[in-house]
């Protein structure tokens, strides 16, 4: 029998080791999930090329430089939000989150290396998206700087709202209510079909959604070189704090 | 001071459910057993302890330290292993194969232990690439151990540990268990199977509908309530107790305690042995398990918590 030494341990432990750990652990998870890389890489790189390349909808031309700015606002929407909800979802109703409350990795070092996992693989998502995109003919405008401060902003807001559905309901809410938001966002987020398809009335609805925000946002600047409306800064900037705000006084652990 | 003092904890959920009235000292190199049935408060007040729970009212220090306020400064010194959910799930990822979990865990401590020698001490070698999920519900209760005791924690909470194992899996946790105190770990452990805290612990704490209805050393508790002892037998259930009390001699009386098990007392001398085994042997009945002994811990355990009603 192998003999152990359980002899208590007296060291203290220095905080970063936990967080990176759990980093790490919680971009394996994403990468390593058939469902998440479908929803987080699969589907964003399709859609590009579906609709870049086939004459659907009717979308402005370049068709690919309308494109890549809206796929860019529903990759973030697809990790920072539907694959972190349906995650963080299940991972509490397996408990997950609780034992890890247990260790000494702390309740904000786990949202800490949530937010790091996520962005993580956004990166991964926007080199793949650039390659795509660059290999059938997008040629982006603008600066960089309003580009990775809107992406920063969708980011925090969509890992927000995520948090919120699910630190609130039952996870198999979640995973329905997850991927309905998903797809409605995608079908009326100005991803794919222009707001201005719409009349007007519906157009200014639409507008307040975050991933028309986001969208509209990006495109401002890649599509066209202009800068991004203060519409779009503030329509992410309240749904974020609405919905940091509401996160932190709903969500429950367990 | 003891590594854990639970003084008047109480946490209620609703007016019958929680943890009334709890109170017990777990101190460094002892195994205590909180014991009691389901819904007793054995979790509740684990759940506290570890700072899952914030309690109503009452005092809980670990290591001296408050379990909210402290948390950060306990954590890496304290092992958990909660009880198995209803899904079977304790609290970790499914698809994370065994010896990945276990890493990822002991990464978050200062001084772990190897991770493949804790594996091969819970006979979890062979699974070490297999996914959570795909474990056997003892295999899984293993694993959660091994997360519970990979930090090397001065104090260990185990909540059921060995709900669910067979028989040689459950010998090896009580080993490890004992091997754990004499390292001068503070180890307690929720149960309500009474040979294992008869087995294990140094100081057993019956819960009852969320209070603390008897407290002490196995020995000291079946003594407290025993001065003489009795005998025992099991046969089959509604022997006539009236006619077999008439064939004992005088003030030797005989009961069944629950169906099919049978005690003569209150004193026990060759002559009730004798008394006994001629009553049986002349209805053709087979005295089963025909013991003379003090009263045990699970005659302690029946009396002193109570019985819902059906």
């Amino acid at each position: 029998m192998t003999t152990l030494d359980l002899t208590p341990a007296t060291a203290v432990k220095p905080s970063r080791r936990p967080l990176a750990a759990q980093t790490l652990m919680e971009a394996k998870l994403i990468l390593r999930n058939g469902e998440q890389l479908l929803l987080t890489i699969a589907i964003p790189i399709a859609l590009l090329v579906l609709f870049a390349k086939a004459p659907i909808a009717n979308i402005p031309k370049p068709r690919i430089d309308f494109m890549t700015p809206g796929v860019f606002g529903l990759a973030v929407m697809s990790t920072a939000f539907t694959g972190q909800a349906i995650g963080t979802g299940f991972e509490r109703r397996y408990g997950v989150l609780r034992r890890l409350s247990t260790t000494p990795l702390s309740r904000a070092g786990l949202l800490v290396a949530k937010t790091s996992a996520v962005l993580a693989v956004e990166i991964l998502q926007a080199v793949l998206l650039c390659i795509v995109a660059t290999s059938l003919g997008w040629s982006p405008h603008g600066s960089i700087a309003p580009v990775i401060g809107l992406l920063a902003l969708g980011t925090a807001t969509f890992s927000a709202l995520g948090l919120l559905m699910a630190g609130t309901l039952r996870a198999e809410a979640t995973l329905a209510g997850a991927n309905l938001l998903y797809l409605l966002s995608l079908g009326l987020g100005g991803v794919a079909y222009p707001l201005s398809d719409y009349s007007h009335g519906v157009q200014d609805i639409l507008g307040l959604l975050p991933l028309t925000a986001l969208a509209g946002g990006l495109r401002a600047t890649l599509d066209r070189g202009g800068s991004v409306p203060l519409h779009d800064w503030v329509t992410l900037l309240v749904w974020g704090a609405a919905g940091a705000t509401a996160a932190v006084r709903w969500f429950r652990w367990d | 001071m003891a590594a854990v003092a639970v003084s008047h904890l109480a946490k209620r959920y609703s007016p019958t459910a929680g943890v009334v009235d709890v109170s017990f000292e777990a101190p460094s190199g002892t195994v205590t057993a909180l014991l009691g049935r389901n819904g007793a408060g054995k979790t509740t007040s684990v759940e506290v302890c570890c700072g899952l729970r914030r309690a109503d009212s009452g005092e809980v220090r670990v290591l001296g330290l408050d379990p909210r306020r402290d948390h950060s400064r306990l954590a890496s010194r304290v092992g958990v292993m909660p009880q198995t959910g209803g899904s079977g799930a304790c609290g970790i990822y499914p698809s994370v194969r065994v010896a990945e979990v276990v890493r990822h865990y002991a990464s978050m401590y200062a001084d772990p232990l190897p991770v493949p020698a804790l594996l091969e001490r819970l006979g979890l070698v062979e699974v070490t690439s297999t996914p959570w999920r795909r474990l056997s519900g003892g295999e899984q209760q293993r694993v959660s151990l091994a997360l519970a005791l990979v930090g090397r924690p001065e104090v260990a909470f185990l909540d059921e540990p060995t709900a669910g194992l067979d028989l040689h899996a459950r010998h090896t946790t009580w080993a490890l268990i004992r091997e754990l105190r004499d390292a001068g770990v503070a180890v307690v452990l929720t149960t309500h199977a009474l040979d294992e805290a008869e087995a294990l612990a140094d100081t057993v704490t019956i819960l009852d509908r969320g209070r603390v209805v008897a407290t002490g050393t196995p020995a000291e508790l079946t003594q407290q309530a025993a001065t003489a002892p009795e005998l025992r037998f099991d046969a089959d259930p509604g022997l006539d107790t009236a006619d077999l009390s008439r064939a004992l001699p005088e003030g030797a009386q005989a009961r069944e305690d629950r169906p099919g098990h049978y005690v003569v007392g209150p004193q026990v001398d060759p002559e009730v042995v004798a008394a006994v085994a001629t009553w049986c042997a002349g209805i053709g009945v087979l005295a089963d398990n025909l013991t003379t002994s003090s009263r045990s811990l699970e005659d302690i355990f029946l009396e002193v918590t109570t019985v819902d009603q059906p």
